[in-house]
């Protein structure tokens, strides 16, 4: 059982070592930031996670397309399904960020506005799917779209907001993470989060995945 | 027959199509028409920013509009035999290639209608009529496919309004920016990101539209 489920215990441990260190720990000082520098912790490692499972979707969408298995089909929405669910979750934390740092939960930034973009893309996805009834047309269909909307989102959310002004950091001539923002003592903590939200995102993704084929399951006449 | 004159041949298909019955072209010029007449008595007179904006927007309604059609317009049994006789590349790329050029021609008769009932201010009337043409290519590639997703469900209109708007938005964004550097009539050199990244979206466009489609056609 520790073989097959270590990845689970260690997001967990992940998870929580990052939420203490993440309160309890020295941040840098900084104007404006102060002490909400610790969303950093909260804010990004979300994103991290909602990219991670939105291209998990993309590659079952392209094995179904090759295979026409039915169960690559319910992996890729439901990792859809939860991506969607760590984007509000990113929204949530960064409006509160931006509510105290930028004086405006919805300042008029591109990155901000392109996620939400996304999260329309998305959500588009789910309603094309609720309007095919058959299923192997909407499996199908839907795989169809979801690998044709995820390079725009990719421009969307990564290129675009380079070219332009923007409050985040790493765009408009505003510094990256790694020049000065991100001192040595938030390093470590900030790679934990992320790598254990990544995981968590996985984990809850593989549980509504065996919910799902055990639902199916039960459907099934025989 | 070769594959490049499969597209010839179906894109002359179409051109002829439209060119016997004038319906699509006639009607999305009224749609032009009327549109820009409702803004002009609803603005009166507007700056250089609402200008541009309110261009890209009616342009936009327009080419949803005209696009949304191209697989319906047909039954279902003759697209079927189109399959049959031509491959699913082939007929992605000719509805392509026609929606291009009709969106081409819309776009420039909905320019000069607009500038002559709303003043002109563009300033580097070159670029802006570069930024037109990439706009409709644009909205061609990404309408194209969509309306081909969207032609699969049954209710088409909502759908495809909800399927294309989040994804041409990002090259809408774009566009906007391209044409106000053209109408303040800024250095060219400053506009060529922008044109880099519109070209480089379309590309990557149209290989995926090239490499979905024959998942997409089977039913």
């Amino acid at each position: 059982m520790m073989r097959k489920s270590w990845w689970k215990v260690l997001g967990a441990v992940m998870v929580c070592s990052s939420v203490v260190a993440g309160f309890m720990g020295p941040v840098p000082v900084l104007p404006i930031l102060n002490e909400t520098i610790r969303n950093i912790y909260f804010h990004v490692p979300m994103w991290f996670t909602m990219i991670t499972l939105y291209l998990i979707s993309v590659i079952f969408s392209v094995k179904y397309l090759n295979s026409g298995e039915r169960n690559h089909d319910i992996m890729a929405v439901e990792a859809v399904n939860v991506g969607i669910l760590f984007c509000f979750l990113g929204l949530l934390t960064g409006m509160q960020w931006a509510n105290i740092t930028w004086g405006d939960p919805w300042p008029n930034d591109p990155q901000l506005n392109g996620s939400a973009i996304a999260t329309l893309m998305y959500l588009a996805y789910l309603v094309l799917r609720n309007a095919l009834e058959e299923e192997q047309k909407r499996a199908k269909i839907s795989a169809v779209y979801n690998i044709f909307a995820f390079p725009i989102m990719i421009v969307l959310i990564y290129i675009l907001p380079k070219l332009t002004d923007s409050l985040h950091p790493g765009s408009g001539g505003n510094s990256t993470f790694s020049d000065i923002d991100m001192d040595n003592n938030i390093r470590p903590v900030f790679y934990i989060a992320v790598i254990g939200w990544i995981l968590t995102g996985i984990w809850i993704f593989t549980l509504r995945y065996r919910l799902r084929l055990v639902e199916n399951n039960r459907n099934k006449l025989d | 027959m070769s594959f490049f004159q499969q597209v010839k041949t179906l894109m002359s298909k179409d051109v002829l199509l439209e060119w016997r019955s004038k319906h699509a072209i006639n009607s999305i010029l009224l749609y032009i028409v009327s549109t820009v007449f409702v803004c002009y008595q609803a603005f009166k007179s507007v700056d250089t920013l609402v200008w541009n904006a309110l261009f890209w927007i009616i342009l936009l309604f327009a080419s949803i509009n005209a696009i949304s059609r191209s697989f319906v317009q047909e039954s279902q049994y003759r697209q079927l035999y189109y399959y049959s006789i031509a491959s699913a590349k082939a007929i992605i790329l000719s509805k392509i290639i026609y929606n291009i050029l009709l969106m081409s021609f819309l776009s420039v008769i909905a320019y000069l209608v607009y500038s002559v009932i709303f003043k002109n201010p563009v300033g580097d009337p070159l670029l802006y009529f570069t930024a037109i043409l990439l706009g409709s290519v644009s909205f061609a590639t990404v309408f194209t496919m969509v309306s081909g997703i969207s032609s699969k469900t049954g209710n088409n209109s909502t759908i495809m309004a909800i399927l294309s708007f989040p994804v041409i938005i990002p090259l809408l964004i774009v566009l906007i920016k391209l044409s106000q550097n053209a109408l303040q009539g800024l250095e060219r050199s400053t506009s060529y990101g922008e044109i880099g990244v519109l070209l480089a979206i379309n590309v990557i466009t149209i290989t995926i539209s090239l490499l979905l489609f024959p998942y997409l056609w089977r039913d």
